[in-house]
């Protein structure tokens, strides 16, 4: 934790109220996110019992599994499930950006101009927590390999088209959120997280609910109040019955809840299917009427008590959008949601090209690039979140990792040579104290062109640097390409554009010391289905 | 610190070497080791590896390596893991064998440095076009990374090979047919700060260690030790071995009394100086101050560090070793911390005393994180403790590696700065790191270690009041 966010935390418990650790918002959010709650049932990894899910937050719907252990009903929950979130991922599918660039051609060798096809938006799923995200990611894995009435050997258990493609989608969208500043599946209590401190441990903000107290009065408390007393209440306040009055905002259910609302209800349901299928064995129509009419009142009991159970935070949810919403947008989030766009764009044209789901496991190379890619994203995200808010500035200027301060002097000086360039020398007075030696390289944050500059001394209270470049071809400088004595500068010891990563080899070249390249066929889809 | 599931011996770790002398049993280990490499039998795997306890010689078993394969006939790649690390093998390669021609491939955008360039026969390019020619080309991995492989090489050695990630390897290892890896599977290991936990238990888990990765593809390949220390006096030998390699022992290649400490002037009978009388003595000190939270540049243990440090200098030590005695100047002591911040806030403590601290004016103290130490070798360091005034003990400051790096840099004594109460904060945080399948558990584990450390320390503990 820097020092910064221990003052923020410091400062939210004198005040009892959350504290600003940012003054834009840090991640994209989309005009039309889908916000999804689900519930995991106990006992089974992964096993999902039901899900709140929508884009208006006047209109959630639930989807739920009767009987979590039933194999038959929980396909029946995620294929309609896949036909309520699949069609809302799609819709981004349409509209695109065409843009022209070029491209090797493999044979000649030459740049042969091609246009590709950018999504103009792409969807964004927004769940309460991280723990919402790895339940989406077992859904993905368990349902990403189910084998449809369209394969050619379908199985006895053929899903809905939909299902297998939902599968992708979850294991493409939770694989994507591990990328750093990535925002097309996020976890709210994260999203929070980075945007205000609050005066509990980091252990306790992952409470949606309990975190949401540090910013407004939890609903039903009186009086109403915010801060720790509030957060308290909303972990631990139960009725007479043992039931906690704000729901814990899942997968995990509450094991009082469990015990003595969810358990009934799902014993009642099970009564009256078993009462139903007497019925339909004896072909008595009247009584499978009847527990047909059971079977509806039992579903609708349980369709209460889990909306009663995920409604609280679905609202929680949407309030942590409102506070987002807030915040002006960081000024490189469009760049860094290109990114996710193009992640979208991509899925949709692998999904496209009939391309089989992603392999149970990566193979070495695919797993070395994944992780090159999410460290450079890191190191974008660090940058770009630094230009954007000056109080990411801050933590990294009370880091010695960059200082701002006033131009005092602009000496002019020459480099050495036959055609000398603009080599000026800047006076910057600064309260920061940076772990700057002579001759250190840094670079001036929010120049236009980019530009380095070296440490000439650095004493408390005054740092010298001599510019380097960013200043023409000529040799006086580019009019307002040197800052002029009573402007501010911030320079950073940390480079503004992240670095390339090194290429890898073809999955097909894998060496020796890694096991070779990997061998074809071991991670076929056409295996056995995950959870039968 | 990573260890491979299965515990191998090297058939000659079966030879009771306790009967040898340790300069018998290094050579013997070595004369094993060169032979593997420059001589290997018909359908032997294609790596060699070394596990190197701190200080075993591994420096000198590269260049000897090195000298042997270009003298076979062989071009010979090496890979080191930073840029100082590839300076100084370069510098000790060079004075070793002038005969050799050494290419030192750099970035673009980096000078190598000075020692490393003094030499008749190093060229250095950041093109790898102009090197192909000569006996040897060194780099980091980094830059290897980006080699075309035009005309692999037959031999490489990768040093500091536990340092190395698997992804890194994964992008070198179409430049080499067979290889060397060398390196100290007690130090810290290969990290990055994104997640990872997808592939924990894959064998090719792109952020374990280089030769975590190679062991587990290739079981036929036992690893090689050097069981002798000649860093390590014998006072802290016997510790490091049991705290931090359990299985594989290793001893100290001088016996007791051979290291000496003397203070040239007295102690003015201050707890600083109490200290440093308690690890000339000794060899370990553990300057203890009062128990408190404080942030992690906690000024008055900064203070202290810092006048341990100068006082060091003032009172003229003498060390006395098997290679003669010499006076502990700047340039032998060393400062080690967990975070840059804390070797800044020394580094600053330290100017303000006027003790000397950047090479570029002369000879002077290092003050570094144990990132950087690892490798280095002083007579003295002073070490702040990363558990020093923190609330919590988290597995950052928990790393084995990290503790082992900074308690065995030196050759005579190491002095532990740190506030009281590290024992209970280590009961309080016990380690929940998740377990995961397929993950060779990491042992000994870092509250083991650190509880072994202390409570050597605490025999020769001085309170600061």
């Amino acid at each position: 934790m820097s020092l910064l966010s221990t003052l923020a935390r410091l400062e939210a418990v004198r005040g009892q109220r959350a504290e600003p650790l940012a003054t834009v918002r840090h991640r994209h959010l989309s005009e039309r996110p889908m916000v999804l709650v689900p519930l995991a049932a106990a006992g089974e990894a992964g096993a999902p019992l039901a899900v709140l899910l929508g884009t208006d937050r006047e209109a959630p719907r639930l989807h739920l599994v009767p009987q979590p252990l039933n194999r038959t009903q929980r396909s029946d929950f995620l294929a309609a499930v896949a036909a309520d979130v699949v069609p809302y991922l799609e819709s981004f599918g349409e509209q695109v950006e065409l843009l022209e660039g070029s491209e090797k051609d493999p044979v000649s060798g030459e740049k042969v101009p091609v246009v590709r096809e950018l999504c103009a938006d792409a969807p964004q799923l927004i769940v309460p927590n991280a723990a919402g995200v790895s339940h989406l990611a077992l859904l993905g894995r368990s349902t990403r390999f189910r084998r449809t009435a369209e394969d050619p050997d379908p199985g006895e258990y053929p899903a809905p088209t939909q299902v297998p493609l939902l599968g992708r989608w979850l294991t493409h969208l939770t694989d994507r959120a591990q990328v750093p500043g990535s925002s097309m599946l996020l976890a709210m209590t994260g999203l929070l997280a980075r945007h205000w401190a609050t005066g509990q441990s980091n252990l306790e903000d992952q409470h949606l609910a309990a975190r949401l107290a540090w910013h407004r009065p939890p609903p039903g408390l009186e009086p109403a109040v915010t801060g720790a007393a509030a957060a308290e209440w909303v972990e631990s306040e139960r009725d007479a019955e043992g039931l906690p009055a704000c729901p814990p905002a899942g997968p995990a259910t509450d094991p009082t809840f469990d015990e003595k609302v969810l358990a009934p209800a799902i014993l009642r349901h099970d009564a009256a299917v078993a009462v139903w299928e007497r019925a339909e064995a004896a072909r008595d129509a009247a009584e499978s009427r009847r527990a047909a009419g059971l079977v509806e009142q039992a579903r609708a009991e349980l369709s209460r008590v889990l909306l009663a159970a995920t409604l609280p935070t679905w609202h929680d949810v949407w309030q942590g959008v409102d506070l987002l919403r807030g915040l002006p947008a960081a000024g490189h989030l469009p760049d860094r949601w290109e990114g996710d766009r193009w992640s979208f764009t991509m899925h949709r044209d692998r999904v496209a090209a009939g391309e089989p789901p992603q392999p149970r496991r990566d193979d070495a190379v695919t797993a070395a690039r994944k992780l090159a890619q999410r460290e450079r994203e890191q190191a974008k995200l660090e940058i770009q979140e630094a230009l954007d808010d000056p109080l990411a500035m801050a933590e990294r200027r009370l880091a010695g990792e960059a200082f701002a301060g006033e131009v005092v002097d602009v000496v002019p000086e020459w480099s050495e040579g036959r055609s000398p360039k603009p080599r000026p020398l800047l006076v910057v007075r600064t309260g920061d104290r940076p772990h700057a030696d002579p001759g250190r390289e840094v670079y001036r944050a929010h120049a236009e062109p980019a530009q380095r500059a070296e440490i000439v001394s650095a004493e408390p209270g005054e740092v010298v640097v001599r510019l380097l470049s960013g200043m023409g071809r000529r040799k006086d400088p580019e009019p307002g390409s040197v800052p002029e004595v009573g402007s501010e500068v911030v320079f950073t010891l940390f480079e503004l554009t992240a670095r390339q990563s090194a290429p890898l080899p073809d999955p097909a070249d894998t060496p020796w010391t890694h096991g070779g390249p990997p061998l074809v066929g071991e991670d076929s889809s056409a295996g056995t289905d995950e959870w039968e | 610190m990573s260890f491979s599931g299965e515990l191998v011996t090297d058939p000659q770790d079966a030879l009771d070497s306790g009967a040898l002398s340790p300069g018998e049993a290094a050579d013997r280990a070595v004369a094993g080791i060169l032979d593997a490499v420059v001589r290997p039998r018909p359908g032997a795997p294609r790596g060699v590896v070394v596990d190197s306890p701190p200080g075993a010689g591994k420096s000198t078993l590269v260049v000897r390596a090195a000298r042997e394969l270009v003298g076979a006939g062989e071009r010979l790649m090496i890979v080191a893991q930073t840029n100082s690390q590839v300076d100084d093998l370069v510098d000790r390669l060079a004075s070793k064998a002038p005969d050799v021609s050494i290419g030192r491939l750099h970035a673009s955008d980096s000078r190598p440095a000075p020692e490393a360039l003094r030499h008749a026969n190093v060229t250095a390019k950041d093109k790898v076009a102009d090197l192909l020619e000569l006996d040897v080309v060194i780099s980091t991995a980094a830059k290897w990374q980006w080699v075309k492989a035009e005309q692999p090489w037959r031999q490489a050695i990768v040093d500091e090979a536990y340092q190395m990630r698997s992804d890194a390897l994964l992008a070198v290892a179409r430049l080499f047919e067979r290889a060397l890896f060398v390196g100290d599977p007690g130090q810290l290991d290969p990290f990055t700060v994104v997640g990872t936990d997808q592939w924990a238990g894959l064998s090719y888990d792109p952020s374990s260690s280089a030769v975590v990765t190679l062991l587990a593809h290739n079981p036929s390949i036992r690893p090689h030790r050097l069981p002798v220390s000649w860093r390590l006096p014998a006072s802290a030998a016997p510790l490091i071995s049991s705290a931090f390699y359990p299985y594989t022992p290793f001893r100290s290649g001088t016996g007791p009394g051979e290291r000496t400490l003397h203070p040239g002037v007295r102690s003015d009978g201050s707890a600083v100086d109490a200290a440093i009388d308690e690890a000339a003595g000794s060899g370990w000190a553990l300057l203890e101050l009062p128990a408190r939270h404080t942030v992690r540049t906690d000024a008055q243990a900064v203070a202290a560090v810092a006048r341990t440090v100068q006082r060091l200098l003032e009172r003229e030590l003498t060390a006395v070793s098997e290679q003669g005695s010499a006076r502990l100047t700047a340039g032998r002591v060393a400062v080690g911390t967990a975070h840059r911040d804390q070797a800044a806030a020394v580094r600053a403590e330290l100017a303000r005393l006027g003790v000397p601290v950047d090479p570029a004016l002369g000879e002077a103290v290092t003050v570094d994180t144990a990132n950087r130490l690892q490798g280095r070798e002083y007579d003295v360091t002073v070490v702040l403790h990363p558990l020093s005034g923190r609330p919590d003990a988290t597995a950052f400051h928990l790393e084995t590696g990290r503790l082992c790096v900074l308690a065995s840099r030196h050759r005579h004594a190491c002095i532990v700065v740190a506030r009281a109460g590290i024992a209970e904060l280590l009961d309080e945080h016990p380690s929940t790191e998740p377990v995961q399948l397929g993950v060779a558990v990491k042992f000994p584990d870092g509250w083991e270690a650190n509880h072994a450390v202390l409570a050597r320390l605490s025999e020769h503990r001085v309170r600061l009041a």
